[in-house]
């Protein structure tokens, strides 16, 4: 038996048509609607991006996303291979063998000091993928407390208390290795010398 | 500690693929007592009269292909048009036309290669209506397509119906688990609003621009669709789709799960579930070995900082601290084995050699595949490992009771080799001029990786890159925009004209001369097809890529 396929060409486009109009209402309207009404309602702090204040209440940035520190008494992130830019993200591209990594991993170790006898944290010389890492090391915070400690004046071991207390509670069963957020850390460094006196820097 | 975490993200796929394989057995073939619901009444409604015909493969391929069209027209009329659409409260503009035909090539055969990124180009309108809605009617096809390749290698001439399929599978198996996840992200952190761009005031008295949007709803479903077309353009790695070790792992074991479920739902329709059981097991035993060697190759230091002060770790160039050690070479190893193609750290920024992890991947493109399609390459090497026993005792090959002859080999080799074929000429020609030696970031041959593995990526429908290349070209948009087209419907058509013409013939009684095709045996019979046909088709362009690429680093 012979039949033309295309017989029913007329009825597949009206039915194609009608599917594709249910779908995509459903897909692209209802769907994302029910997700948003449960974020909105139930988590609208993370609904809107984790969003971080300050005591006047401006948002100075977002607990995920990493910001550029530059200044000796705040803790520095990873570096980025956009520069801290949240409105287009991304990673370095560069292979690991390469020598613009080489390069850029000998700059860091000029800027954080390192040495063979203090060598640097390997996170604080790769750029992490989206370049808006949030988080170092326990190790990488650790490695910069004395130069944080040293240009606000505070003393160390308070500081290492600082690092060492945000590093807490993010170790779980299967990361093994204590992380700190940096921003976090840094805002909460502030708000400690504001209640006591101005920075000195 | 790695390997702890590769049982975790490997174990509870595998586990609870076996559940929802029968769920979507009972969705795509539901047994007589619950068929004529108030359900099926609804989609009547919805879709009109025709749902109710049954089709054979010519009339379902054509309702797939007619449908596939208007998904085409319409998303790429959506982008055309963003500028002047709601939803865009950070005011994107105009797509350039070959970026648009590109993306929506990309969107409409479940690949999500994205030569753009979300957060710079993309209003809320076209990541919702255009992207969202096809990463889940793009998954629904593949799905579709396996439950007719089912039906018709369990002997019916009548292999169901399209819209009917694709219906059910959005509505029951995609919806009800992307909702799930979506909200499981929400609650780990990802956002979900409609605002614009959030300004900070930085401590240190800049301004940075935080971009943000409805990033939960097109997460989940990009993960589960084996889509992986992200929301922004570092994808999974952005703290936005990803925040932390919890969402990373649901995240990561999403993206197998129906593909893997997809194999079982093949076996119950056939009937034929030791078969399925031998086949799900080469899967899984080529999938454990990629992720093993993903993980070994990337635990190594990165070759950069030889001999600088610097702590020795493993590579963290390109990845997020806090999704913990080895779960990004897992992840690469699973995205690339299931055609899902979206990434927890940069494929660029791997060690030389453990980038052949994900390519090899590619290649196959059996390794659970994409959700539905991936069974359907597998179908293929099985006709072609079935033959190959039949000529070596020397009688006419048989699979599912039906003869395989002279016209279905022919389609098969046809399948087989269409995949090889857009990689390696689109490979010669792109390396070979300034198309594609112009665009690349890293020299040599990391460089000739990065245009393999475009074209890998858009050949396997895969979507995942060597982010260093320039790609957003005309060359690369329209070359890589008609390889995904060919790479998803060539593959789909083929195999469900085999099917359709072994179903209208007389079934053959199965004797004792029969080939069995669910036993240990039969596993080594295609685990030897997938390999060996794998390593000729490819070895060459591997070793100009990744290995010399390995060499020329290691050895100074």
């Amino acid at each position: 038996m012979k039949t033309n396929i295309l017989e029913n060409s007329g009825a597949d486009l009206a039915t194609s048509l009608r599917i594709a109009l249910v779908s995509l209402l459903l897909c692209g309207g209802i769907y994302p609607l029910i997700i948003f009404g449960f974020a909105r309602f139930v988590f609208p702090e993370s609904a809107s991006g984790s969003l971080l204040r300050n005591q006047a209440g401006t948002v100075v940035g977002s607990r995920l996303i990493c910001q550029a520190f530059s200044k000796p008494g705040y803790f520095w992130p990873r570096p980025s291979a956009v520069k801290y830019d949240a409105s287009a993200a991304g990673g370095s591209n560069l292979s690991p063998a390469g020598p613009e990594v080489r390069q850029r991993a000998m700059q860091s170790v000029k800027d954080f000091g390192a040495d063979p006898l203090r060598p640097l944290p390997a996170d604080l010389a790769a750029a992490s993928g989206s370049g808006l890492d949030p988080f170092i090391t326990l190790r990488a915070a650790l490695f910069q407390a004395p130069r944080v400690a040293g240009a606000r004046g505070m003393v160390l071991s308070d500081v290492e208390t600082q690092v060492r207390r945000h590093a807490a509670g993010r170790q779980t069963l299967l990361s093994n290795e204590g992380l700190v957020n940096v921003l976090a850390l840094n805002m909460e460094l502030d708000a400690m010398q504001k209640n006591k006196l101005a920075p000195r820097w | 500690m790695s390997i702890l975490m590769l049982l975790l993200l490997l174990a509870v796929p595998v586990l609870l693929s076996w559940p929802l394989g029968r769920y979507m057995t009972e969705i795509m073939n539901p047994s007589a007592r619950s068929g004529d619901g108030t359900v099926a009444i609804l989609m009547t409604k919805a879709g009109g009269g025709m749902l109710n015909r049954e089709q054979e493969w010519k009339g379902y391929l054509v309702s797939m292909l007619i449908f596939n069209a208007i998904m085409f027209v319409t998303v790429a009329i959506m982008l055309a048009l963003q500028q002047w659409l709601p939803l865009n409260p950070d005011g994107k503009g105009p797509l350039e036309a070959s970026l648009i035909f590109n993306t929506t090539a990309s969107f409409v055969t479940n690949t999500n290669l994205q030569h753009y990124a979300g957060e710079v180009s993309m209003s809320y309108f076209s990541q919702l209506f255009a992207l969202t809605w096809m990463q889940f009617v793009s998954a629904a096809t593949g799905i579709s397509c396996l439950a007719a390749l089912s039906r018709a290698l369990a002997g019916n001439r009548l292999v169901g119906n399209f819209y009917r399929d694709l219906l059910r599978s959005v509505l029951f198996i995609l919806m009800p688990l992307s909702v799930l996840l979506a909200l499981s992200l929400v609650i780990g952190g990802v956002p979900m609003t409609f605002d614009g761009s959030a300004l900070a005031k930085t401590l240190e008295g800049a301004t940075q621009t935080i971009a943000r949007g409805p990033v939960a709803a097109m997460v989940a479903i990009k993960q589960l669709g084996t889509n992986g077309g992200g929301f922004f353009g570092p994808n999974s790695t952005h703290p936005f789709e990803n925040p932390s070790f919890l969402t990373n792992y649901l995240e990561c074991i999403s993206i197998p799960l129906i593909a893997m479920a997809s194999v079982w739902m093949f076996g119950r329709i056939t009937g034929r579930m030791r078969h399925a059981s031998v086949i799900f097991s080469v899967m899984l035993l080529l999938l454990v070995l990629k992720s093993g060697i993903a993980i070994y190759l990337e635990s190594a230091p990165s070759m950069a900082f030889k001999g600088l002060p610097i702590e020795v770790m493993s590579n963290l160039e390109g990845k997020e601290l806090r999704f913990g050690s080895g779960t990004a070479a897992v992840w690469a190893a699973v995205t690339t084995a299931t055609s899902n193609g979206s990434v927890n750290c940069m494929h660029d920024s791997l060690n030389p050699l453990t980038g052949l992890v994900p390519l090899a991947g590619m290649w196959l493109n059996v390794i659970f595949g994409g959700v539905g399609v991936g069974f359907i390459n597998m179908f293929i090497f099985i006709i072609v490992g079935v033959f190959i026993c039949g000529m070596m005792v020397g009688r006419t090959p048989e699979y599912c009771a039906r003869k395989v002859e002279t016209h279905e080999m022919k389609l098969a080799l046809l399948a087989l080799l269409v995949h090889p074929l857009l990689i390696l000429v689109g490979t010669a020609v792109f390396a070979s001029t300034t198309w594609g030696a112009g665009t690349v970031l890293n020299k040599g041959a990391h460089g000739f990786s990065e245009i393999l593995y475009e074209f890998s990526s858009a050949a396997a429908n895969n979507g995942s890159g060597f982010e260093g290349l320039g790609d957003n070209t005309v060359p690369w948009n329209v070359a890589t925009g008609l390889v995904m087209l060919l790479g998803r419907y060539i593959p789909i058509i083929l195999p469900l004209a085999i099917a359709g013409s072994m179903a209208a013939k007389k079934p053959v009684p199965e004797t004792t001369g029969t080939l069995r095709i669910d036993t240990p045996l039969f596993a080594v019979v295609i685990l030897g097809s997938v390999l060996l046909i794998g390593a000729l088709l490819f070895m060459p362009v591997a070793v100009l890529g990744p290995v010399a690429d390995y060499l020329s680093t290691s050895i100074q």
